[in-house]
């Protein structure tokens, strides 16, 4: 008995010691197999325009951002307070106390979506971009909200209640129960591609790049060590959540995200408080970089797509991410948790994103020349030059600490858990995208969550450049497919919100305060 | 029968004597009993992607459970004592929606035991009892 168990722990000790090595050989060969494998489908979801620089997938997200604003009549200025008096619980029938609220489901939605984009993404949009890629920033934020505004109200309409009384939404289910009630082809072709998408995006940008970002925080503040060991106690933890139903940890997690994010903000107002001199000034930087470039690497067009493609990172409007996470509301009328949602996007990018930009802004992290007022590149010529070096989710960290050195501590934790919550909610739209290809049941939902948790060691081991590159082609993939649909669909949402604004404005729906 | 008395119910020894002083009450007074029981609940609370899915079987189980455990055996014992009572089952802060439901129209006073939680918690959180008398419409009961 002794002995075996002595063998057991030897055997351990060996497998420790050749488990960093493996990976190093793993990461190698995975990273030469998707490279291979999958270095078409990246370049092609980042591919630009003819003869430009401007990536299509971001102008795709744009457009459609651009068509759904003014086929809703500018609904996001219009609902804007509809929305807020929805969240406060205005119009919620007391009847239904117990059941989940607007405010709920916007919360959980919301501790999906921010998190590193509003750190890192905004940080290099801005070394990249200038102080103008926030303009465009706000801007794509402004507009994803007439997107998502899209998006969760098909959720609502078409999920699937099950009699258990649990709920199942999401963009495959309005792909092929919304194109079958207009007679339109293809939807169960496009609901299927949207599903694998959105698997592998899960795997991705919802789970190593996060394993992987986290890591490196982590490393930044006690010193480097091997990446596979935060990925053995994190994927241990995602164990214990997702397979375990240990509760208690994601809950934990659910009260604190909301709070950082709270006190990320506060802290931002504060340091701009503290240079308030310096605000007009900035966004003086921010409206005439926003046009000129300031000299930055790629001019104006430059700033504008830096803007864009962190906006679209960050908030997800138009992904079909948010549509899944939505879909469980109680609501009588789909609409609602369309205006709640409008929400995201300007809690999101238009307030959270627009703090990081101006706080790296005012804190004069970025180095320009005293005479010409324009920005001075680093030596490759690739971003512009910053008082320390630093690019991502450093710049961020730098920025803040320069006004509280103890801030990097607290971003620190922040970073690490928006990217658990991040991975939590991924792992929970990866699993409905894979009941809805293999069916619910036990045993299929138990090997999708234990992939998922391998993929979080694998994300935190190492940098895998064409993994994480892929998974974000997927994430954007899932957009292709999403628009399509929602292009295809926006007359029923356009019928749901004329039928709610006539019936809101005779009072028949009404406060219930 | 118009006039009522609220009973707030947990199930609790306390409630219990709660309960017995506002059955003398209501013989005294020809009053009706209205035994409320609340489930605290909070809107403004966060919950995972998982805990959102699942709510609105929870929420059904929570009411089934509620009626079972908490408001059948006291309703069962008050019908057979004689003793006319109508239960009252919801959500919320419990303060709030027992004052709520005082609101109702012939609602003479609202019963209450009293829960015995200790100096620091209540500090931290209040009590039933301090916000009832503090916010209730009607008089409030405090049965020890």
């Amino acid at each position: 008995m002794k002995k075996s168990f002595a063998a057991a722990l030897a055997a351990s000790i060996v497998l420790a010691c050749t488990l960093p090595a493996m990976a190093q050989s793993i990461d190698e060969q995975v990273n030469t197999l998707f490279a291979n494998s999958t270095g078409w489908f990246v370049s092609f979801i980042f591919s630009p325009f003819p003869g430009t620089s401007f990536p299509w997938i971001v102008g795709w997200l744009v457009i459609a951002a651009t068509v759904f604003t003014i086929y809703f009549g500018f609904i996001q200025f219009r609902a804007f307070p509809h929305s807020i008096a929805l969240v406060r619980g205005d119009y919620s029938d007391p009847e239904d106390a117990g059941e989940v609220s607007h405010f709920q489901a916007l919360a959980t939605a919301l501790s999906g979506t921010v998190g590193l984009g509003n750190i890192a993404g905004v940080a290099v949009a801005v070394g990249i971009g200038g102080p103008g890629a926030t303009f465009w920033m706000i801007l794509a934020g402004l507009m994803g909200m007439a997107s998502k505004f899209t998006e969760c109200t098909l959720g609502v309409k078409y999920r699937n209640e099950f009699p258990d009384g649990t709920v199942s939404g999401g963009p495959m289910y309005y792909m092929t129960k919304g194109f079958e009630e207009r007679g339109l082809p293809a939807g169960k072709i496009l609901a299927v591609m949207f599903a694998i998408f959105c698997i592998l995006g899960a795997f991705g940008g919802g789970n190593m790049f996060q394993a992987n970002q986290a890591h490196a925080q982590i490393a930044n503040v006690v010193g480097d060590y091997p990446g596979w060991i935060t990925g053995l106690i994190f994927a241990a933890i995602v164990f214990a959540v997702i397979v375990g139903g240990l509760k208690s940890i994601a809950s934990v997690t659910e009260k604190v995200v909301p709070f950082m994010g709270v006190l990320y903000v506060l802290t931002a107002l504060v340091i701009l408080l503290m240079n308030a001199d310096k605000i007009g000034w900035a966004f003086g930087q921010i409206f005439e970089g926003a046009f000129t470039g300031l000299g930055v690497a790629g001019g104006f067009v430059g700033a504008l797509i830096q803007g864009f493609k962190r906006a679209a990172f960050s908030n997800e409007a138009g992904v079909g991410s948010a549509a899944i996470a939505h879909s469980a509301v109680r609501t009588k009328e789909p609409i609602t948790e369309g205006f709640v949602s409008l929400l995201e996007p300007f809690i999101d990018t238009v307030v959270i994103c627009t703090m990081t930009a101006l706080v790296i802004i005012i804190t004069g992290q970025l180095v320009s020349d005293p005479e010409t007022g324009l920005y001075v590149l680093n030596e490759a010529g690739s971003a512009i030059q910053t008082v320390d070096g630093n690019s991502g989710v450093a710049l961020t960290s730098a920025a803040f600490s320069s006004a509280f050195g103890w801030f990097q501590y607290v971003l620190a934790v922040a970073v690490v858990l928006f990217a658990f919550s991040t991975m939590i909610s991924w792992s929970y739209y990866g699993l409905k995208a894979w009941t809805f290809l293999f069916g619910e049941g036990k045993t299929k939902e138990l090997v999708f969550k234990v992939i998922f948790c391998i993929f979080v060691v694998i994300g935190a081991a190492a940098s895998l450049g064409p993994v994480i590159d892929f998974s974000d082609a997927a994430i954007f993939a899932m957009a292709v497919v999403n628009i399509v649909a929602l292009y295809a669909l926006m007359p029923i949402v356009k019928r749901e919100l004329n039928s709610y604004l006539t019936r809101l404005k005779s009072n028949e729906i009404k406060k219930f305060t | 029968m118009n006039k009522k008395i609220v009973v707030g119910y947990d199930g609790s020894s306390a409630s219990d004597n709660a309960v017995d002083f506002a059955v003398n009450l209501a013989k005294a007074s020809q009053a009706g009993l209205v035994i409320a029981h609340i489930l605290e609940w909070s809107p403004y609370t966060f919950l995972t992607p998982n805990e959102i899915e699942e709510r609105h079987a929870r929420r059904t189980e929570e009411l089934e459970r509620a009626h079972k455990a908490v408001l059948d055996p006291v309703m069962q014992k008050l019908s057979k004592d004689g003793v006319e009572a109508t239960s009252e089952l919801r959500y919320g802060h419990i303060a709030e929606t027992l004052i709520k439901i005082a609101d109702a129209d012939g609602v003479e006073q609202i019963v209450i035991g009293r829960t015995g939680h200790s100096q620091l918690s209540t500090r931290v959180f209040g009590s039933v009892a301090g916000s009832l008398a503090q916010a209730a419409p009607v008089p409030v009961t405090i049965v020890p």
